[in-house]
């Protein structure tokens, strides 16, 4: 292995249902340490990755690494490496939460003590002291994600996989999680996350790979990903639309793109690569082109444009183009 | 893993008790209602009744596996425990093992019941401790059986509904109740040759102390047969999921 810093490796991975490529040629390299965010819209071959990563999927072909293990040829040792939280939550419902845990650690091999002293401290870490007597049965959606998330770390295993691991908790519940998280990879966990929620990707992820039918489209820091994909976009509302066209000219020769016009908002509005100061040249331009500003303001790109301009459609969209294919 | 499922089991009180009712009512009810018109080879309908009942019991209740498995066998929950470093028949077998010991539970209760509405071993002591232990080897056959229908089929309804159907004809066209020979000619056939049919004389031949070595080397042949089959293509689906 020449590549030792890395946590995960993959290159080239195929996995074909039929006629579905679920990973068409996907590749993914996350640091030791680090934390890397999977992000695409539904369908996108998300979980059919996480699936390939550990183990539950043979890949048709390519080549998949985690620390070190060919995830085919050392599957049983990288079992050992690894923790998941699914994308549904695997909670025994007649267990209760501390036998769940307990369960899980004894099969990783845990002695009974050692087991019974995790439990304990992640019932706690997750605020599921009282509950941890009680049968899955009777909890909430939030308290199994957290079980269940807890279930996936009782090993202390350096690589971990979280499969959508906040959908359906509520905003406290969510950013409880990612505060458990954040402590995770302080502790020097390496954490491979899949997410719909952009947000999300960019609160917890150190990099992100944005992925859709199967193939990865862009690779890189948020900030990256917003400078390479999206733009910033300088807008302006100009006094009386007989200014629009001067506008627009003074506008397009600022980056030298096609400014767009919309005429019943009496806006003119450009693509900019230039940071915060294309305000003030843009204001001595236009006032020098004697044209009236009502209104200017620049608009920084976010991880939904980065998604928006990557996939050809919104997140929030990308459900119903599923649904609809 | 055997430990866990026993231990959800004993969360299910309703679960347990509806195990040990359903095998008492079949022996209340074919001895006291259908008892007296049947006539048989045993001096006591009882004696004859009890290891028919207690193999078909056993065979039922083995179908449990299949559905308990079914129900375990979420996508998230296979894909948890194939993701740990743990052997991947365990969940199978954990679940077999779990099984075959509220089966003996099972047999434990039909024997104290039958002995309470007047059942009695007439064999030797050998003869009396193989009664339970043949039942129950007849059983293991059938949990493999259901195990594999169990996560082929991966559905809690359709299992409860598929995976029973089938057990009917087979255990009620044997000699599990009535003498072979006094049904009619269309089944007879079938039930002579039925391999429920050959486990129950053997059963029965021990309980009532005239054994036949022919039907419990065939018993043990059957049984071991499909076991080797069943148990290799339950983990082999299991683990290809
Ligand atoms: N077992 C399977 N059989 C057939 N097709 C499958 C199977 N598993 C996944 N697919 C297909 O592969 C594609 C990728 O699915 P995958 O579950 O990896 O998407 P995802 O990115 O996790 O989506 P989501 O955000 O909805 O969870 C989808 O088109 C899906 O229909
Ligand atoms: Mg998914």
């Amino acid at each position: 292995m020449t590549d030792l810093n890395a946590a995960v490796l993959v290159e080239g991975v195929h996995k074909h249902y039929g006629e579905v490529r679920a990973l068409d040629g996907a590749d993914l390299r996350v640091e030791r340490g680090s934390v890397v965010g999977l992000l695409g819209p539904n369908g996108a071959g998300k979980t059919t990755l996480v699936r390939v990563l550990t183990t539950l999927l043979v890949p048709d072909s390519g080549r998949a690494i985690v620390e070190g293990y060919d995830v085919v040829e050392d599957a049983d040792a990288l079992r050992h490496v690894i923790g998941l939280a699914g994308q549904s939550a695997a909670v025994d419902d007649y267990l209760t939460g501390r036998e769940n845990l307990e369960l899980v650690a004894r099969l990783y091999h845990l002695p009974k003590t050692e087991a019974r002293r995790r439990a304990d401290a992640l019932l706690e870490r997750f605020d599921l002291v009282e509950a941890g007597h009680r049968q899955a049965r009777t909890y909430s959606g939030g308290m199994r994600r957290r079980l269940d998330l807890a279930a996936s770390i009782i090993a202390e295993p350096p690589v971990l996989f979280l499969d959508e691991p906040t959908t359906g908790l509520d905003p406290r519940s969510r950013l409880a999680l990612w505060d458990v998280i954040r402590g995770l990879v302080a502790e020097g966990t390496t954490v491979l996350l899949t997410t719909q929620y952009l947000d999300e990707a960019d609160a917890l992820a150190d990099r992100i790979t944005v992925i859709d039918r199967g193939k990865v489209l862009a690779e890189g820091t948020a900030d990256e990903l917003k400078q390479q994909t999206a733009q910033a976009v300088l807008s302006v509302q100009v006094e009386t639309p007989d200014q629009l066209a001067a506008a627009a000219a003074v506008l397009g020769r600022l980056d030298a793109q096609d400014p767009q016009v919309e005429e019943a908002a009496r806006r003119v509005s450009v693509g900019t690569t230039r940071g915060s100061a294309v305000i003030a040249l843009a204001v001595r331009e236009l006032e020098a082109a004697g044209v009236v500003i009502d209104d200017i303001g620049l608009h920084q790109p976010t991880l939904d444009d980065v998604f928006l301009a990557l996939t050809g459609r919104a997140a929030d969209e990308a459900d119903t183009i599923e649904g609809a294919a | 893993m055997a430990r866990r499922n026993l231990l959800r089991m004993s969360r299910r009180f309703d679960y347990i008790v509806f195990l040990a009712i359903q095998p008492v009512m079949f022996i209340l009810l074919f001895n006291y209602v259908f008892g007296g018109a049947i006539t048989t080879s045993a001096e006591n309908y009882i004696d004859f009744l009890i290891p028919g009942v207690m193999v078909q019991t056993v065979m039922f209740t083995a179908m449990n596996t299949g559905t308990g498995l079914a129900e375990d066998l979420n996508q998230g929950m296979i894909d948890r425990y194939r993701s740990l470093p743990m052997s991947r028949a365990a969940v199978v077998a954990g679940r077999i093992v779990a099984d075959l010991t509220t089966i003996v539970l099972v047999v434990a209760v039909m024997l104290l019941v039958g002995f309470a509405v007047g059942f009695r071993l007439h064999g030797n002591l050998l003869e009396s401790v193989s009664v339970p232990v043949m039942t129950v080897v007849a059983a293991i056959p059938f949990l493999w059986i259901s195990a594999t229908l169990g996560v082929w089929i991966r559905n809690v309804e359709t299992m409860q509904s598929a995976g029973f159907l089938w057990l009917f004809p087979l255990t009620f066209i044997s000699s599990a109740f009535v003498p072979v020979e006094s049904m009619h000619s269309v089944v007879q056939g079938f039930a002579e040759q039925n391999p429920v049919t050959i486990a129950v004389n053997a059963v029965r031949g021990l309980a009532l102390g005239i054994p036949d070595s022919s039907d419990i080397v065939k018993t043990l042949i059957w049984t071991s047969g499909l076991t080797a089959v069943f148990s290799i293509a339950a983990v082999n689906r299991y683990r290809r999921m």
